[in-house]
């Protein structure tokens, strides 16, 4: 399915390269950010680039610097070091002009507590300059919300649901969305999936996800970004990042095997009594199977790559001391 | 009520600099008065002078309530009468902080769920409120006998204070179980204390006039703490009213606490509309939403007050009238006005150092827009910084100012003479905008310590109060912008002080609006 995505995606950077505004068909280009709070540096050099039209997955541990960058993207903070377009220009300097052509769903979000859901996405869809009154009502409709409710009795689940109505209504170029499926129930979790599905099939919007879910980026993502303490460990597609993961591979051998340990690519090799088991790159798995199959094969299990793993990876590596 | 010793831990650990300070501020301020009246008085007779004039002073009366003799102790009580309102509200901002403001951010879940009791939380609040209001009674108490004063007029004196501090504790208790917001609680309970000022204040003025609505003092619980009349009567019968006040709102607390939900309040939340209307499109629309409800509550609470005021203005004419000798004494000492003039002076005055607590609270409210993550979502529209801060300083500059003028023609039309006092009102104006740009500064420029815009009225208060008794130098007593407004109708209006306040004010909330459009948001 993100085979298909990424067509489409593809395609609307053919057809409509002039809506970023002379970025040359990318929406947002950031390189080496830099921001500090005191003592603290939250971005160390960070690197984040989202092609017009694609939907791009942010990844990253709690912590990570996911939303200082997303806040500097929205001119909200100013960075340090680096350089950071959006759109073709300067999100501190053209704040208010680039906000036309975007929305905003941050992580936590909170309203006015005497404020009702239905008085809360009018006033943000009007402050960004409008909204569709039958888009409004219909995922109103598909996200099962009572916008009759004061903003205090809501849920976090509904603040979220308001904060994506009020996004999504907006006829807008790029969407920023900030973990926004944390909250929500798996029945409106799909419908949000299909609601960017949707999005995407239009293929003129940029949609930048930062997200936990991995289900959820599989599903959406064309290309994502991976970071950690404040810089970008890995980017490309998900079959490029797949391609980074390892296989992980269990047999029971006729005879002994002894080639295994000098392939380059093979990892955290054991055997006992005929068995081994082994991850494997993808680089490393044809000669690592030409060696298993030299030995003579009984059973063979292999487990494929998963993304899984490859967050797992990213996410618990530790680093500067700073354990996870 | 299990759990109430280890959250009574958790609050002395979450309050342990602001409580010791305003225990030791509030229960030390008598011996300051104190010290300050022994240095004023070298003999007997300028004493008697003293409190013979200060006795008959309305606009005294009104602030500190009645000067019931001419001892020492007495002076001090009388002159120390508006720090149980000060008492109050640190009592009653204390109990809502660890009450409602704890549930409204979610943590009283945290709590109740671990070995908790349901009523654990809000005794917790009241033993640390209440033991804090014994320990400024206690100073008070000790501190006086140290200096010579009589045994039981100190105990008196420090159950005025300590009782001042349980009355508002228990009232603060009732308004934290009706919202849900801690801001609506707080706006409950300091209303409270607020009518409970007036009514004191309209019933002592009355008094030392005709006497007519004498009986309004006895409908404010700091009225009932200040019946006992320490080192005069040493009244008990009052103090037991303010104990069973005390111990009635506490248990009216405890049971609409056990009949409500965690969370909810009692005054449940009922469906609004599924659109917004027209108005609410633009910055200044939502910050109409915002903050109608306090201008609402600040216009109709200074109406009232000005009504009582000017009521009350009716028996100070009465006095002028009967004692020709006070009122020729009075005006030497007010200047050239006459006694009802000083009184309006007087009263304006208050009003402005109440309203710039208003102007501080609108602009604050930015802050508080900031730190919920409010801040962030408007600033992520089309909206720049600017036009967001001008929605929310258009009613920190105009709120104060109707709510002043609606005091001034309130109080004049009762009165029956509107001009002069409006004219008075409308005279502070730009003191009270002074602060309010300050606090624009401070949002701007350091917003973590936003929160010290309070202290400014708090300085300007304590040079009110005892700036003049301890005789301050000029400077420290130009401090205060309130120093500089010319005190209208006592005295005559000149143009200079205004316009100079004016561009200080424009020329610091300007500074602070720049720093505010350079920062993070949020930081």
């Amino acid at each position: 399915m993100s085979e298909l995505a990424r067509k489409s995606a593809s395609s609307a950077r053919h057809v409509e390269p002039e809506r970023s505004g002379g970025g040359g068909g990318t929406a947002i280009d950031a390189e080496g950010l830099i921001k500090r709070f005191g003592k603290v540096t939250a971005l160390d050099g960070l690197d984040l680039t989202v092609r017009t039209g694609e939907v791009h997955g942010f990844l990253g541990p709690n912590g990570a610097g996911k939303t200082t960058t997303i806040r500097i993207l929205l001119g909200l903070m100013r960075n340090d070091g680096g350089s950071v377009r959006l759109l073709g220009g300067d999100p501190w300097a053209d704040a208010t002009k680039l906000h036309r052509r975007l929305a905003y769903v941050p992580g936590d979000v909170t309203f006015w507590p005497n404020l009702t859901g239905g008085e809360v996405i009018d006033l943000l869809g009007r402050l960004r300059g409008g909204l569709d009154p039958r888009r409004r009502d219909d995922l109103i409709e598909r996200f099962e919300l009572d916008p009759r409710k004061k903003s205090r009795t809501y849920s976090k689940g509904n603040r979220q649901k308001v904060a994506l109505i009020a996004a999504l209504a907006s006829d807008v170029e790029l969407l920023m969305l900030d973990e926004p499926t944390s909250g929500l129930d798996p029945l409106m979790e799909e419908v949000f999936r299909e609601v960017i599905l949707q999005e995407k099939s239009r293929g003129d919007r940029t949609v930048l996800l930062s997200s936990h879910i991995l289900a959820e980026v599989e599903a959406l993502c064309d290309r994502l970004t991976i970071i950690r303490d404040g810089r970008s460990v890995e980017t490309g597609t998900l079959d490029d990042l797949r391609h980074l993961t390892r296989t992980t591979i269990r047999a029971e051998l006729t005879g002994p095997v002894d080639s295994l340990a000098g392939i380059a690519g093979v990892h955290d090799l054991t055997s006992a009594d005929g068995r081994v088991a082994f991850d494997v790159d993808a680089d490393g798995l044809e000669p690592a199977l030409r060696s298993l199959v030299t030995a003579g094969v009984r059973s063979l299990v292999s487990q494929p790559p998963s993304l899984e793993e490859l967050f797992l990876r990213h996410y618990t590596r530790t680093g500067n001391g700073s354990p996870r | 009520m299990t759990g109430t010793g280890r959250l009574v831990r958790l609050i002395l650990r979450r309050d342990r600099v602001v409580l010791p300070i305003w225990v030791l501020l509030l229960g030390l301020l008598p011996q300051l008065y104190l010290a300050g009246f022994q240095k004023l008085f070298t003999t007997d007779a300028e004493r008697l002078e003293y409190a013979h004039v200060s006795g008959a002073n309305a606009g005294f009366a009104g602030l500190y309530g009645p000067l019931s003799g001419d001892s020492l102790g007495e002076l001090v009580v009388w002159r120390s009468g508006f720090v149980p309102v000060m008492i109050g509200l640190a009592a009653l901002l204390t109990v809502i902080r660890h009450t409602r403001a704890e549930e409204e951010a979610g943590r009283s879940d945290l709590l109740r769920a671990t070995v908790v009791g349901r009523w654990a939380q809000l005794a917790a609040a009241l033993l640390v409120t209440m033991l804090s209001g014994l320990m400024i009674g206690l100073l008070v108490t000790g501190s006086m006998i140290g200096a010579g004063e009589p045994r039981e007029g100190s105990i008196a004196f420090g159950a005025l204070f300590t009782l001042s501090a349980w009355l508002f504790a228990g009232v603060a208790a009732i308004a934290a179980q009706l919202t849900t917001s801690s801001r609506g609680a707080r706006m409950t309970a300091v209303l409270v204390l607020g009518i409970s000022f007036v009514l004191r204040m309209g019933g002592d003025i009355s008094a030392i006039g005709d006497g007519r609505l004498a009986w309004l003092s006895w409908l404010s619980p700091l009225g009932w703490a200040q019946k006992i009349i320490p080192y005069g009567e040493d009244n008990w019968a009052p103090a037991v009213i303010a104990l069973l006040g005390t111990v009635m709102a506490v248990a009216v607390a405890g049971v609409l606490l056990a009949r409500r939900d965690l969370g909810a309040g009692l005054l449940a939340s009922r469906l609004g509309p599924a659109h917004a209307g027209a108005g609410l499109s633009s910055p200044l629309g939502l910050a109409w939403r915002l903050h109608r409800g306090l201008l609402l509550g600040w216009t109709a609470g200074f109406a009232a007050l000005g009504v009582v005021f000017g009521g009350v203005g009716t028996s100070v004419v009465q006095l002028a009238a009967t004692s020709n000798e006070v009122a020729d004494t009075f005006s030497k000492i007010g200047g050239s006005g006459s006694i009802t003039d000083a009184y309006f002076a007087s009263t304006t005055g208050i009003c402005a150092l109440v309203v710039s607590l208003y102007a501080i609270q609108a602009t604050l409210r930015m802050r508080d827009e900031e730190q919920n993550g409010h801040a962030e979502l408007i600033l992520g529209t089309a909206v720049g910084r600017t036009s967001w801060a001008a929605g929310h300083l258009l009613f920190a500059l105009l709120g104060p100012a109707v709510a002043m003028a609606v005091q001034g023609a309130a109080a004049g039309l009762t009165f029956g003479d509107p001009g002069p006092v409006l004219g008075a009102a409308l005279a502070q104006l730009p003191a009270i905008w002074v602060l309010g740009a300050v606090t624009v500064l401070l949002v701007g420029a350091v917003p973590r310590f936003a929160a010290v815009a309070w202290g400014t009225v708090a300085v300007s208060l304590l040079i009110l109060l005892v700036g003049p008794l301890l005789e301050f130098p000029q400077w420290a007593m130009d401090v205060s912008p309130f120093t500089h407004v010319p005190q209208l109708p006592a005295a005559s209006f000149s143009a200079v002080p205004e316009i100079v306040l004016i561009l200080i004010a424009v020329l610091i909330a300007a500074t602070g609006l720049a720093a505010l459009r350079r920062r993070d948001i949020p930081a």
